[in-house]
């Protein structure tokens, strides 16, 4: 039983690694401009842990396969170099593995979150509320009006609480249940939660991040690929979670002006 | 190492009533199979609760035979509500990981043989340990309640994230009754294990037998202490945890709310509270909770396979520091969880380091297995296939987390099903299979009878290509951004994998139903298995050595069995064969090369 049982280890673990080296599920294409190092690193992640996977299955198998029927008079072995060779191994090949997994991971972190978004990237504000997601731009301005939380009113369809008849910067505000944006132009995302958390996660752009209650967080990216994505949430905010979403328009500079003129046209 | 003279035991007489002796009993071993039974429980439900769930979401408008008396609101006409999944899942975490994962390997098996092993006739605080499993099973009663009050149990996910958790119930159902029974129920489990921790760290530091010096432990001891020093300093911070989120409710106070919270278009009477003071509260917790589950699967999988392979481990020390490492390590790593929470960005690679560092003793602990295994005399039975099979669960689980560690990877993959693949192999699968290979290897000292070994193995044989078929494609779908707690799949991108979720729903059935052929067998093999003998796999351990099958009331007869040897002598040549005890006083002649 013990040789049946190596083969199948062996087999679930080279059936489980077919998928993966065919993609057959993976990531989308990715649309943005800090996309490529998260893929690469994705990619060599996957050959790195890949690799283990596979090495420790096949020993596993190998071992039970050949040390489960042994004969009666059979000696007890020790493994050449003993425990403190594999120690070894682990901190030097794991240790270093993982270290230059680190190393660059965080380069590419780094490259999302600590450089400041530019001067001239397009501030958009995100509002996630259950169950639905919606977006202010400011409008010619610049500004965006105060928010007013006791003066949001679903009924009143003012989502975000703003008033325009005595905030000067919220009158040309332009709230809007989609979000579209101009391709190949920096946008610096601000990041409002109306109730509880949420998280607003696109995958082909490769962003994913939380809504903090009671505190506003801003990421910034660029789509590099005109087309029409889906915004899901990804933290669970009550029974409507798995329906909020909203949908990311990637759109040439002169459709996006032109929707823009549309939306402020309807407010 | 310890005399354990007379004045250093908590000696205390047999009970002679049927309720002492069954119901609020002080001896450990009735303690630790009431709390192997309440997992038993648990896990059943946890497990119906997860075929609910997976037929759910392959087939969303099934209707499912009797769903309606369990809720009349959420399964009306027996087709369950998209709240009603949430409250399901929501169960089905908490009870799996608080009352079948804490408790079976660690409380269950650590309470009936931790004692025996380090030779003591009882643990310190008999007391304690009885009101330990009676606090945990209230808890238990009050976490079940919650099905059937109002509007039945929080919606809100085992991590309870706040401020959903803590604004109460304008927040969707159950957030309101639902919540605070979760907690409270949360709070007292946790009073359970603070109990039970004391009673561990001082029954391997104060009751060890004569000879028994730590290093004479066996590897299930050392895994059951440095789970109980974890679980001291993890449950200390859930329990004020839990009591600051009911106080949210019931006193008016704000410390998961923060202020202008607007709820149907009202807005919330909480101020001045932080959302991220929950996730830093919980995932301090939540993470040595992960090493609480599998680490005495890690020393039950090491101890049978030892017995098995007829060899000590390539070095018991390397085994004990990578156990101990992996317990310090995992206080420092729980910011993992939290990479794209609205943490400052920085703490995020603060925290990746130390979650990429945990690899080391991980690896090192799948090496020394493998290494052991290498040139060993492998017996294959149900204890060892297990313990073999949560080795490979061990790995598969364990490579994920190379991803998860990297804040600029978790931005594709966090809360999507590649996590859930992820803590399932690692956490759940491997740690159920620990307790597996403790049961096959155990129940004949627990019950004096054998477990039958055919259906052992065809239990093995379904659950282990079962799990994989289940939760490998967990990972697929987390790849392709599939993300996790929706009761259904309606964006565009998710319909591709629709078929993917059905597979893995039959896989789940079919996995579950495979878990009958195990309680039919631990239900017959308790009355009508074949007979146990005293030391049936011809172990070393001070379990096997008890006067009798069952080991009496005082677990030695009373007399104070001395320890004469490391816990592992096998492969050598003695009068008993290729093993020695290790309170058998005989000279040990051959070395082995690795010592």
């Amino acid at each position: 039983m013990g040789r049946i049982f190596a083969v199948t280890i062996l087999v679930i673990a080279i059936g489980s690694a077919i998928p993966i080296l065919r993609h057959t599920w993976w990531m989308p294409q990715d649309i943005s401009t800090h996309g490529a190092p998260i893929d690469e690193q994705m990619s060599e992640t996957m050959a790195e842990a890949g690799i283990c996977f596979l090495a420790s299955q096949i020993l596993l198998a190998a071992f039970i396969w050949k040390f489960s029927n042994p004969k009666p008079d059979s000696k007890i072995k020790t493994f050449p170099g003993g425990a403190s060779g594999l120690v070894i191994a682990a901190f030097l090949l794991v240790g270093t593995e993982v270290l230059a997994l680190g190393a660059f991971g965080a380069k590419a972190w780094a490259k999302i979150y600590f450089t400041p978004a530019a001067a001239n990237a397009l501030p958009v504000q995100a509002q996630a509320g259950q169950f639905a997601f919606y977006f202010r731009y400011p409008g010619p301005d610049g500004k965006f009006g105060p928010i007013h939380p006791d003066m949001v009113s679903e009924a009143n369809q003012n989502f975000y609480g703003i008033d325009i008849n005595n905030d000067q910067d919220a009158k040309d505000d332009i709230v809007t249940a989609e979000m579209a944006i101009p391709v190949n132009r920096e946008v610096n995302l601000l990041m409002h939660s109306k109730d509880v958390g949420h998280s607003f996660f696109v995958p082909e752009l490769r962003v994913q991040q939380d809504f903090v209650p009671g505190l506003d967080v801003a990421i910034h990216f660029t789509a590099t690929k005109i087309g029409r994505y889906e915004i899901v949430c990804t933290q669970l905010c009550g029974l409507g979670h798995y329906n909020m979403k909203a949908y990311l328009s990637v759109m040439s500079q002169q459709d996006y002006d032109d929707w823009l003129k549309k939306e402020a046209a309807l407010q | 190492m310890h005399d354990m003279s007379a004045q250093a035991v908590q000696h205390h007489a047999p009970p002679t009533s049927f309720i002492g002796k069954h119901v609020f009993s002080l001896d450990h071993k009735v303690i630790g199979k009431q709390y192997y039974a309440l997992a038993l429980v648990a896990v059943v439900i946890g497990m119906v609760l997860s075929w609910l769930m997976r037929i759910h979401l392959a087939w969303p408008s099934a209707k499912i035979p009797l769903l309606h008396y369990l809720s009349a609101n959420g399964a009306a006409g027996n087709v369950m509500t998209p709240e009603y999944y949430l409250q399901l899942m929501t169960m089905h975490g908490t009870i799996m990981v608080f009352f079948v994962l804490t408790t079976a390997p660690f409380a269950a098996f650590g309470n009936y043989f931790l004692p025996i092993q380090v030779g003591a006739e009882d643990m310190p605080f008999p007391h304690f340990n009885m009101m330990s499993f009676w606090v945990t099973f209230v808890s238990f009663l009050v976490m079940i309640a919650s099905f059937f009050v109002g509007d039945g149990p929080t919606l809100g996910g085992w991590t309870q994230y706040a401020p959903l958790s803590a604004i109460g119930p304008a927040s969707g159902p159950g957030q309101g009754m639902g919540v605070v029974l979760w907690a409270s129920s949360i709070a007292i489990f946790c009073v359970g294990q603070l109990l039970g921790s004391l009673n561990f760290i001082t029954t391997t530091l104060d009751m060890r037998t004569r000879g028994m010096s730590l290093w004479r432990l066996p590897l299930t001891a050392w895994a059951w202490f440095i789970t109980s020093v974890m679980g001291l300093t993890a449950f200390a911070v859930l329990m004020p945890a839990c009591i600051l989120l009911i106080l949210d409710h019931v006193a008016g106070t704000s410390f998961f709310v923060a202020s202008n919270l607007v709820i149907s278009d009202q807005v919330q009477p909480h101020s001045g509270g932080s959302t991220l003071l929950w996730q830093h509260l919980f995932w301090f917790f939540g993470h040595p909770e992960v090493y609480i589950a599998i680490v005495p699967g890690m020393g039950i999988v090491s101890h049978v396979l030892i017995t098995n392979m007829r060899r000590p481990l390539l070095s018991h020390r390397v085994m004990v520091y990578s156990m101990g490492a992996l317990a310090v390590l995992s206080y420092m790593v729980y910011g993992h969880h939290m990479f794209v929470s609205g943490m400052n960005p920085f703490s995020s690679l603060a925290f990746s380091f130390p979650t990429l560092i945990i690899t080391i003793p991980s690896t090192i602990v799948v090496l020394i297995w493998l290494g052991s295994l290498y040139g060993s005399k492998l017996r294959i039975n149900s204890a060892s296939l297990f313990s073999l099979g949560f080795i490979s669960m061990f790995i598969s689980g364990g490579v994920s987390g190379f991803f998860l560690a990297q804040p600029s990877i978790d931005i594709m993959l966090h809360a999507t099903y590649f996590v859930v693949g992820h803590f399932h192999l690692v956490m759940a699968v491997a740690a159920i299979f620990g307790i597996f290979a403790g049961t096959y290897f155990w129940f004949p000292k627990m019950t004096g009878r054998m477990m039958n070994e055919t259906l052992g193995k065809i239990h093995f044989w379904l659950s282990f290509v079962g799990a994989y078929c289940i939760f490998m494609p967990f990972h697929y779908l987390g790849l392709a951004g599939n993300v996790r707690r929706y009761q259904a799949f309606v964006d565009d991108y998710l319909q591709p994998l629709l078929p993917v979720h059905k597979f893995i729903t039959v896989a789940a059935l079919v996995t579950g139903a495979a878990q009958l052929v195990f309680l039919y067998n631990l239900v017959y093999s308790r009355f009508r298995g074949e007979r146990a003998a005293d030391n049936p796999w011809q172990a070393t351990s001070l379990e096997w050595s008890t006067p009798t099958t069952p080991p009496p009331f005082d677990n030695f007869g009373g007399q104070h069995p001395v320890v004469y040897h490391d816990p592992y002598q096998f492969g050598i040549e003695a009068s008993t064969g290729d093993y020695v005890m290790q309170n058998s006083p005989e000279e040990i002649h051959t070395v082995r090369d690795e010592e």
